[in-house]
């Protein structure tokens, strides 16, 4: 029994991707102040979102690589309580993950706050998966329903000043991500059926 | 005609329930419910904040018990069972006859609602539930076309649920052995098809290569849309032919049959996916509660721009149409 397909082609999630200009003015540039950042980023959620760990279970002491494909860096996530770790590195070694999630930058961010859904991303090709797939769902999982909003977690650390601080990063995202549209620099169409 | 919609995390109950759900379908976190996926579904907590959440805004909960009991181990769904009629479920939804009957003898006055793995195709299966169990409604398998559908809803049995939206099953729903065969675990007994500690992907020659268990699924082309590792859904070589045994990757989008199924007597319609995130719960939700609305007011049915949420990135009107290839 086969059902006849009556609707397909090339309707894809409007996902972007960076310009490669961006991953080349940000190659030479230091990774300690982003390990910095990461480590602050997932010091708030872990601090705001305990119940990550309840869903991720055993699971929360494997290791995730996870690959911006337009970014010239990438994190070694092990959420483990109490004391969860990220490492940055300039590329994810072939080895020392259990699983590895890769996609633009934007793919991955709005996997982590919701905007995407992780098996859709998957269908368009938009994101990859390799490794222990079972670990990866219960992340997903796990993440989608913290609810998370990196960009307020991230500007937290601005203290009395995260208020602006957070409106101001907002703004230059979504200035950017005009931009990328723009420009065509999406990784694929934006069309809907 | 109702909208009854997918929930596999609390937040993505909220979400359904703000995105104008009539009612939730969601289960507990264990083998007692289809979706017995990692990091998914409702500790006895968060099903009693659900609910509380939902009835706040008049919305409905229907809890899914929905898988077979493993012979003496009876106790895991009876105690989902008693919990979930503690917490004040609006309705169970239940596949096995045995735990009907236990619901049925032990709380006379819940709603029962016929699961779509007991696979009740015809009126005189419907029948057997209603007499022997008083259940309310029954969730029809996704294997009859419209005017079946039709027959069955007017016989008048009990009310009538429908898939409109969502992933599609090989159509032996309740009966199928594929995952079971290749993994030894199967979404009747352990709630989980295919199970992601089975599968792997891997890159090979700019081809996505999906494997579960020992078999290899399907070998994706760089841009072609990928489809998950299921058995059902795999395409396999035979002889000089590849191609999809079972069924393509696609998923069901019956949007432009609401109006049928609403002349059809159709008493409620289902959105799969209590394993997507909140991203696929807002936007296909919202998509049909708009059109309802557009169907309730006598207008044409608003595109629901969900393909890039579809499996395969296509859409299929399924048995309800059978135009087979």
């Amino acid at each position: 029994m086969r059902l006849e397909v009556i609707c397909m082609g090339s309707t894809r999630m409007a996902v972007a991707v960076l310009p490669p200009v961006v991953a080349a003015i940000l190659r030479p540039a230091p990774l300690a102040p982003l390990a910095l950042a990461a480590k602050h980023v997932l010091r708030a959620v872990v601090r705001h979102h305990p119940g990550i760990f309840e869903r991720l279970g055993t699971h929360a002491h494997k290791r995730f690589g996870l690959q911006p494909t337009d970014l010239p860096f990438a994190f070694v996530l092990r959420p483990a309580p109490p004391s969860p770790t990220v490492r940055v590195v300039r590329h994810l070694p072939e080895r020392g993950w259990d699983a590895r999630i890769i996609g633009s930058i934007a793919a991955l961010a709005g996997l982590a706050d919701g905007r995407f859904d992780g098996d859709a991303l998957f269908f368009s090709r938009d994101l990859v998966v390799e490794g222990d797939i079972e670990a990866v769902v219960a992340l997903r999982n796990a993440i989608d329903d913290a609810g998370l909003d990196l960009i307020h977690e991230a500007t937290a650390v601005f203290g009395p000043f995260a208020k602006p601080a957070e409106a101001a990063a907002r703004s230059a995202i979504g200035i950017a991500d005009k931009l990328v549209r723009a420009l065509s620099i999406s990784g694929r169409a934006a069309r809907w059926n | 005609m109702e909208l009854i919609c997918p929930a596999g995390t609390p937040a993505a109950f909220r979400t359904a329930v703000d995105a104008g759900a009539d009612a939730v379908y969601c289960g507990f976190n264990d083998e007692t419910n289809a979706r017995n996926f990692p990091g998914l579904n409702f500790s006895r907590e968060e099903m009693r904040q659900a609910l509380a959440y939902a009835h706040a805004r008049g919305a409905r909960v229907l809890v899914a018990i929905n898988t077979f009991p493993r012979a003496s181990a009876e106790a895991a769904w009876r105690r989902a069972i008693d919990d979930a009629v503690g917490y004040g479920a609006d309705a169970l939804i239940l596949a096995d006859i045995g735990l009907m009957a236990y619901t049925a003898q032990k709380y006379p006055e819940q709603r029962l609602h016929v699961s779509v793995q007991a696979a009740a195709a015809s009126p005189a299966a419907i029948r057997f539930y209603v007499d022997a169990f008083a259940v309310r409604r029954v969730v029809l398998p996704r294997v009859l076309s419209v005017p079946e559908v039709a027959a069955i809803a007017r016989a008048g049995l009990c009310e009538t649920e429908v898939f409109i939206f969502g992933g599609l099953c090989v159509m032996e729903e309740g009966r199928c052995s594929l995952s079971s065969y290749c993994t030894g675990q199967s979404p009747n007994m352990n709630g989980v098809c295919s199970p992601a500690s089975h599968v792997t992907y891997q890159e090979q020659d700019e081809f996505l290569v999906s494997r579960l268990g020992d078999f290899t699924i399907n070998r994706f082309a760089k841009a072609e849309p990928a489809a998950y590792p299921t058995l059902c859904k795999g395409r396999f070589r035979a002889g000089t032919n590849t191609g999809y045994l079972f069924e393509d990757p696609v998923s069901l989008d019956a949007a432009a049959l609401l109006p049928a199924l609403r002349e059809a007597g159709v008493s409620a319609l289902k959105i799969e996916g209590r394993q997507r995130g909140r991203a696929y719960i807002d936007r296909v939700v919202r998509a049909f509660r708009r059109a309802l609305t557009a169907l309730d007011s006598g207008q044409a049915i608003p595109p629901g721009g969900l393909k890039a949420l579809t499996e395969g990135q296509a859409t299929t009107e399924g048995a309800y149409q059978k135009r087979w290839r």
